[in-house]
C-alpha cells in the first residue's frame, strides 16, 4: 500500500491542465504556412508523395497530407510548418492551406447541427473502427485517453458498442473488406450520430488513395461531421477537435 | 549446387536463384528445417513469370549467418504435395500461395483463405464465407469476437470453441486490413510514395519497416549507407522497441484491471515517443527513416536530451515493474498462463519475442546482424516458460536492454556525411532479401527486379505472419478470461499480417 502511493507520488503531475494551449515538443509538424516566395512550383507539386498540393495559389490539402515534411525541407522559405497542433475542422474546405493563409484551422459553427452540442454537448461516447488502418491513428486515440490528455475529463469516452455510442471514429483508408461490418456498425448506433475521421488514411485515403483494395463508398453517402487530419493525428488534435466540434467553450 | 547462399541485404542476378524440379524443390527446403531448430523459413512466395508461377523459398540458418534460396517454376492450377504435410513452418506460406495463385495442394491441413487479398485467384471467396472450423457437440459452444473488438484496436475476427469456460480451440481468421500494400510498392513509382507505403504496413513497426525497405532499396542501387544513417536506425529501432515494450506492459496491466500499472507504464511510454517528435517530428517516427538519406540528423544537443530522457524514465520504469513483479494477484495471471512450448514454437516457426518466450533463440540482431548491431555484440533475452509470464519478463528485459545499447550508441554520435545521396537506379533483374529485427520479431522484406531495373515484384513479412499462430496455441484449455492477457502479451499486427 505504502508503495503504491510512494509510486502514485513519484509520477508528479501528469496531466496536461489546458490542453487547447498546451505546447507540443520539439519540430512537430502541425498547420503550416505557405509563404509567397516564388518557386518552381512543378518540382513542388512533384516532391510530394500524395499530390496534396496545388499551385494557384499554392496550397496544402491537410485532408491529403501525411506531414511528411518532403515540401518544407525542398523548399524551406516557402512552406514551414507551424506546431499548431489545432487543425481539426467540420468543413472539408477549411483543411485546405493556401499561400498566404495564418489563421488557425477552425470549426464553422453554422455547419455544425444543432442537436450535435445540444444533446452531446457534455457527454459524447464514440465507438472506434479502424477500417484499413495501420494502428498508428488507433494509438493515438488511445493515447488521448491516457493519464496525459485524459480526454474523458470531458466526458469523451470511446464504448464498447455502437448501441452506446452517440458517433463512430473511423480510422484507416476503409479495405473493401472492411466496408460491410463499418456499415454494419454505423447503422446500430442510434440516431443522432457523429462520423468523425481521424487521420489522413480515413479522410483522403492517404498514401493508399485510388488503391482498388479500398472501398470508400461508405463516406459518400453521409456527412461527415469532423475531420481530424494528422498521420497519425496527435492525440491534442484529437482532443481539442471533439471539443471544439460539440462544445462551446471559453476561450 | 541446387540452391544459392546469400546474407542479409545482399542482392544477387534472379538467374543466380537455381529452378530445380518441385520434387528437388521441396525434399530440399523440408530436408534443411529437418532437426535443425537453427533454420527457419524467412519467406517462401510465388511471382508470376508469364503464365507460370516462380515459387521463391529463403531458409535462413542463424548459425552460419547465411540464407538458402532456391526456386521451382509450377502453373496456376497445379495440384502438389505440400511442404506443410512435412512441416509446420510453411503452413501460413502455402495457403498464402494457394489463395493468390490458386495452386493446389494435396495434403495441405489447413488450406484456407490468408486473408482475402484483392488479387486473389478466386475471387468467388468473400471474407464473409470464411469456412470456420467447427465441432458437432451439445456440451460445446462457440464464441464469436470481432471483426470490430471492444477498444480501439485493429480488425479480426476471433472463433472460440469452448467448453464452458475453458476455451478447447481458437480460430483467428484476419484480412480485414487488407489495403494491398506489395501491390502499391509497384504501383506507386517515386521513391518517397514507396517509402511512405513502407511506414504505412504497421504503424507501431515504422522504424522495423522502412528500415527493411530502406536496406532494400540500398541494396538493389548498389549504395552503402554511411555510418550516421545505419546509426540513426539502430537507435530509432531500440527507441520503438522501448516505446512498445512500455506500453505493451501498460495494456497487460489493464487486463489484469491493476490500474497503477496500467497508468504508470501507459504516461512513460510517452517521453520516449514524445523524443521521437522532438528528434525527426513525428510521435510514431513516420518521416524519420528514409533510403540514402539521414533525414533527420541525430545532433549531440539530442544526444544529451535523450540521455536526459532515460535518466528520469529509468527510476520509475524499474520502480513499477519492482512493484508488478511482487504482486501475488498480478504474478497468478502472467504464471502458467498461455503456455507455448518449445516444441510447438520450433515446429510452427515463430520468430521474435513468441519464439524467445520458449526458449528458442531466434533474434536477427545475433544471427544475421544489420545496422549497428554488430559493434553492439547484441545477446538475445531469452525465456523458457512460453507463457504470459516469459512474454513480460521479456518486454522488461528487453527495454533495460534496449536502454543499455542507446546509451552506448549515445555517448558517440557519428559525424553526418551531408552529402545527397545520388542513387544509381536498381539493378535489372535482380532479387534482394532483408532481413531487420522489429520489437515483435523478424521482419522480412524481398525484391524482384525486372530487366529494365524496375520493381517487378515486392513481398513483405511482417512477424506476425508466423506468430498469429502461437497466440491460438497458446489460448488452448485456458479460460476464456484470460484471452485479452494472452493476446496483449503477444500484441501482433494485423495490419501487417493483412498487408
Ligand atoms: S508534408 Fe504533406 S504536402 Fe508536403 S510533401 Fe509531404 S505530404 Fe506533401
Amino acid at each position: 500500500m505504502f508503495d503504491n502511493v510512494k509510486i502514485v507520488y513519484h509520477q508528479g503531475k501528469q496531466f496536461i491542465p489546458d490542453t487547447a494551449n498546451a505546447k507540443v515538443p520539439g519540430i512537430f509538424r502541425g498547420r503550416p504556412v505557405i509563404s509567397s516566395e516564388k518557386v518552381n512550383e512543378a518540382e513542388l507539386v512533384d516532391c510530394c508523395p500524395v499530390d496534396a498540393i496545388a499551385t494557384n495559389p499554392v496550397s496544402i490539402d491537410l485532408g491529403k497530407c501525411t506531414f511528411c515534411g518532403e515540401c518544407a525541407k525542398r523548399f524551406p522559405n516557402k512552406i514551414r510548418f507551424t506546431t499548431d497542433y489545432k487543425i481539426s475542422t467540420n468543413d472539408r474546405n477549411r483543411l485546405i492551406v493556401k499561400e498566404g493563409d495564418e489563421g488557425p484551422i477552425e470549426i464553422d459553427p453554422q455547419m455544425v447541427r444543432n442537436e450535435i452540442r445540444r444533446i452531446f454537448g457534455r457527454s459524447l461516447k464514440l465507438r472506434q473502427v479502424s477500417a484499413g488502418g495501420d494502428n498508428s491513428c488507433e494509438m493515438e486515440l488511445n493515447a488521448a485517453n491516457n493519464v496525459q490528455f485524459d480526454i474523458s475529463r470531458y466526458g469523451i469516452d470511446f464504448v464498447a458498442s455502437p448501441r452506446h455510442a452517440d458517433g463512430i471514429v473511423i480510422t484507416g483508408p476503409i479495405t473493401e473488406n472492411m466496408a460491410e461490418p463499418l456499415q454494419i456498425c454505423y447503422d446500430a448506433i442510434p440516431e443522432p450520430k457523429l462520423i468523425v475521421l481521424v487521420g489522413t488514411d480515413a479522410i483522403s485515403g492517404g498514401i493508399h488513395a485510388g488503391n482498388p483494395a479500398l472501398d470508400r463508398s461508405f463516406l459518400d453517402k453521409y456527412p461527415i461531421d469532423l475531420y481530424i487530419p494528422g498521420n497519425p493525428a496527435h492525440p491534442l488534435t484529437i482532443v481539442n477537435g471533439l471539443l471544439d466540434l460539440t462544445r462551446k467553450r471559453k476561450i | 549446387m541446387n540452391y544459392t547462399t546469400i546474407i542479409n541485404n545482399q542482392t544477387i542476378p534472379v538467374s543466380d536463384i537455381p529452378e530445380i524440379s518441385y520434387n528437388e524443390f521441396i525434399d530440399l527446403n523440408t530436408g534443411f528445417l529437418t532437426d535443425s531448430p537453427e533454420r527457419h523459413c524467412v519467406n517462401y512466395f510465388g511471382s508470376r513469370v508469364g503464365n507460370q508461377v516462380r515459387l521463391i523459398c529463403c531458409i535462413a540458418d542463424d548459425n552460419t549467418h547465411q540464407i538458402y534460396v532456391s526456386s521451382c517454376l509450377i502453373k496456376s492450377g497445379d495440384s502438389l504435395d505440400s511442404f506443410t504435410a512435412r512441416n509446420f513452418n510453411f503452413e501460413k506460406f502455402e495457403r498464402e500461395i494457394h489463395e493468390n495463385f490458386g495452386v493446389g495442394y494435396n495434403d495441405h491441413p489447413w488450406l484456407k483463405p490468408v486473408r482475402y487479398a484483392k488479387n486473389r485467384f478466386d475471387q468467388s471467396q468473400t471474407i464473409a464465407n470464411y469456412p470456420f472450423f467447427s465441432i458437432e457437440s451439445d456440451e460445446l459452444h462457440e464464441v464469436g469476437v470481432g471483426p470490430i473488438h471492444a477498444g480501439i484496436i485493429e480488425p479480426g475476427h476471433f472463433r472460440f470453441i469452448c467448453n464452458g469456460e475453458q476455451i478447447l480451440h481458437l480460430e483467428i481468421q484476419l484480412g480485414y486490413q487488407h489495403r494491398g500494400i506489395e501491390q502499391q510498392f509497384l504501383a506507386k513509382k517515386k521513391l518517397l510514395q514507396r517509402t511512405t507505403v513502407a511506414e504505412s504496413i504497421a504503424g507501431d513497426t515504422v522504424v522495423g519497416h522502412t528500415t527493411a525497405f530502406s536496406h532494400v532499396w540500398e541494396s538493389l542501387c548498389g549504395f552503402q549507407p554511411s555510418r550516421d544513417i545505419e546509426y540513426a536506425r539502430t537507435l530509432a529501432l531500440e527507441l520503438e522497441r522501448m516505446a512498445v515494450h512500455t506500453g505493451d506492459l501498460s495494456a497487460v496491466c489493464t487486463d489484469i484491471a491493476y490500474q497503477l500499472g496500467s497508468s504508470v507504464f501507459g504516461r512513460l511510454r510517452t517521453p520516449i515517443i514524445n523524443f521521437m517528435q522532438e528528434w525527426g517530428g513525428n510521435r510514431l517516427s513516420k518521416g524519420l527513416i528514409r533510403p540514402g538519406r539521414n533525414q533527420f540528423p541525430f545532433t549531440p544537443e539530442l544526444a544529451n536530451r535523450l540521455a536526459e530522457i532515460l535518466d528520469i524514465y529509468e527510476p520509475d520504469f524499474l520502480e513499477m515493474n519492482e512493484q508488478l513483479f511482487q504482486l501475488p494477484s498480478a504474478l497468478s495471471r502472467f504464471e502458467r498462463t498461455g503456455v507455448v512450448s518449445y516444441d510447438d514454437v520450433l515446429s510452427i516457426g515463430t520468430v521474435g519475442m513468441a519464439a524467445r518466450m520458449s526458449g528458442l533463440c531466434r533474434d536477427t540482431r545475433q544471427s544475421h546482424p544489420f545496422g549497428l548491431y554488430p559493434e553492439l555484440n547484441h545477446e538475445p533475452i531469452i525465456k523458457h516458460h512460453g507463457d504470459v509470464y516469459s512474454r513480460v519478463q521479456i518486454r522488461k528485459a528487453e527495454v533495460k536492454q534496449s536502454m543499455q545499447y542507446i546509451r552506448n550508441l549515445i555517448q558517440h554520435v557519428p559525424e553526418i556525411s551531408g552529402n545527397e545521396s545520388v542513387f544509381q537506379s536498381p539493378k535489372p533483374n535482380s532479387f534482394t532479401l532483408s532481413l531487420v529485427e522489429g520489437w515483435r520479431g523478424e521482419i522480412c522484406h524481398c525484391a524482384i527486379t525486372d530487366e529494365l531495373g524496375e520493381l517487378a515484384y515486392y513481398k513483405v513479412k511482417d512477424p506476425s505472419f508466423h506468430n498469429w499462430l502461437a497466440l491460438a496455441l497458446a489460448v488452448r484449455n485456458n479460460e476464456i478470461s484470460d484471452f485479452p492477457i494472452c493476446n496483449k502479451s503477444f500484441n501482433l499486427s494485423y495490419s501487417g499480417h493483412d498487408l
